[in-house]
């Protein structure tokens, strides 16, 4: 899966389940502010992405220091490097 | 302490007719029956009903997500009936938000279809990795009433009274209460429940469900008839909004009825059973509530839910408290029974019988059961100019209530 397939899915899967305009999605916006989601949205967006990606984050430090969309591309594009860079 | 007159000034229906009070109406007044087939009963293995009064043409996203991630069906059915009793009784912003208006809105249980696919997923892997955020807001009890409270913006009470088929008329009763001993001065009253199979299910096993009508759903429940053979479950929400009679009058509300008594008893008797004479007893205390006697009395809702044992016990505990001369009918034959929203949505269907000045008729009353037979039924839509009704609900766990209501004098 390339950057980009992973940018769009995390966009598509974000505004299908917080029901945010697409055209909104733009990595600049932040979470709370801009998109307008809270604390129990960021339990469910956790889920959303290790739902959508096959892994687990919800003990990961770096979640915290999320706050916009591009914060998120940036996170699951390092985190499934990570993982495929793992031998098997 | 002070005791001020109460009054209802707004009302919001989703019954199995769809949306609005006035399409509750039509359909009762053109005798329909909103009950039909479920075909997926039809896969439950030991259930033997297959009918169910549901209710049609819900588009839950009129409710921002912000508001409709905590919210089941059930609560989606009680906001937005709680939306269309604000706007009935115009109340302003500051007096929905300000603390003066506060909750009293009930269900059986917390969302039963949240619960189901909870555990669904949970016992595939013994896991709650997957578990949003919203599940215990669908599954607490007082689910409805919170979600109300939040979508609305109001701070004042929120309360979720529960028991079963008794919890609207509860939830109405106790908000009345409220405003009579000045807690509040506006209440938004009521019940809510979703259909599911366990409620089906939960009189089936006890041969009090409908299953002889399964190919004629319309012809079930038969509230007092001979033919009946149990209860049709419903779903939807009846809400009320209560108001003091000092703030309606001054800030010149259109005043639909005034509910001038009310009673709830306890029936330790049995958990199941009803009794006549404690179902009587509920009734008394509502007219002592009331200062009335039992000749005030015009009408009588009654709960009759088309069970064997159950539409007796109501017809002696009515014969022995008003004798054979008050007219008295169910409606439950063409809505099925709503549970917890039952009471609030026959309660508003009786304020628009005092409003229209007509009595509705038992649908489904073909041949009086003569062990029914002691009272004055209903048979056809009567109009009649009547000033004071009876409503009655009775639940599973033996808790009974009586309301009465009274076209507005000063």
């Amino acid at each position: 899966m390339t950057n980009r397939e992973i940018i769009e899915r995390i966009d598509r899967s974000i505004a299908e389940e917080f029901e945010i305009d697409p055209e909104e999605m733009t990595p600049e916006k932040t979470l709370f502010q801009d998109l307008g989601m809270d604390s129990l949205d960021i339990v469910d967006l956790v889920i959303l992405l290790e739902t959508a990606f096959g892994f687990k984050i919800r003990e990961e430090e770096g979640i915290r220091k999320i706050r916009t969309l591009g914060d998120i591309h940036a996170f699951v594009i390092q985190k499934k490097n990570e993982l495929e860079s793992i031998p098997r | 302490m002070p005791m001020k007159r109460v009054v209802i000034t707004g009302m919001g229906a989703l019954s199995p007719f769809g949306r609005g009070v006035d399409t509750l109406m039509n359909g009762l007044l053109q005798g329909e029956s909103a009950v039909g087939i479920l075909p997926e009963l039809a896969d439950i293995r030991g259930i033997r009903t297959r009918v169910a009064a549901l209710v049609p043409g819900v588009d839950p996203g009129e409710i921002p997500r912000k508001y409709r991630r905590s919210m089941s069906a059930m609560s989606v059915f009680a906001a937005l009936a709680a939306g269309d009793a604000i706007t009935q009784a115009g109340l302003s912003g500051e007096q929905v938000r300000g603390g003066r208006l506060g909750v009293s809105i009930g269900s059986t249980i917390g969302s039963p279809r949240t619960t189901q696919a909870f555990f669904d997923d949970f016992r595939t892997d013994n896991s709650v990795e997957r578990m949003k955020s919203g599940v215990f807001f669908h599954i607490m009890n007082h689910s409805c009433a919170a979600n109300v409270s939040h979508m609305f913006g109001i701070t004042g009470r929120t309360v979720a009274p529960a028991a079963a088929c008794s919890t609207g008329a509860l939830a109405v009763g106790y908000g009345a209460e409220m405003i009579s001993m000045g807690k509040q001065e506006f209440m938004l009253c009521g019940g809510a429940d979703e259909f599911h199979p366990l409620t089906a299910a939960t009189f089936d096993i006890m041969n009090a469900a409908s299953t002889r009508f399964n190919e004629s759903p319309e012809r079930t429940p038969r509230p007092f008839d001979r033919d009946r053979d149990g209860v049709v479950c419903a779903e939807g929400s009846g809400i009320l909004l209560l108001e003091s009679l000092d703030s309606a009058l001054r800030r010149d509300a259109e005043i639909l009825a005034e509910i001038v008594g009310f009673a709830s008893t306890s029936d330790p008797d049995s958990i199941a059973n009803p009794n006549a004479a404690n179902i009587a007893h509920c009734m008394r205390q509502a007219l002592l509530d009331a200062g009335i006697g039992a000749a005030g009395v015009d009408y009588v809702n009654a709960h009759a839910t088309g069970t064997e044992l159950g539409d007796i016990a109501e017809s002696e505990a009515i014969h022995s408290v008003f004798g054979d001369q008050v007219p008295t009918s169910s409606l439950k034959g063409n809505i099925g029974h709503a549970m917890a929203a039952s009471g609030a949505l026959e309660l508003a269907a009786s304020v628009e019988m005092l409003r229209r000045e007509i009595l509705l008729p038992t649908h489904n009353l073909d041949h009086v059961d003569p062990l029914c037979a002691s009272v004055l039924h209903v048979r056809e839509v009567i109009r009649r100019r009547v000033d004071t009704v009876m409503k009655n609900n009775f639940a599973l766990g033996g808790v009974n209530s009586s309301l009465i209501l009274r076209r507005f004098r000063k």
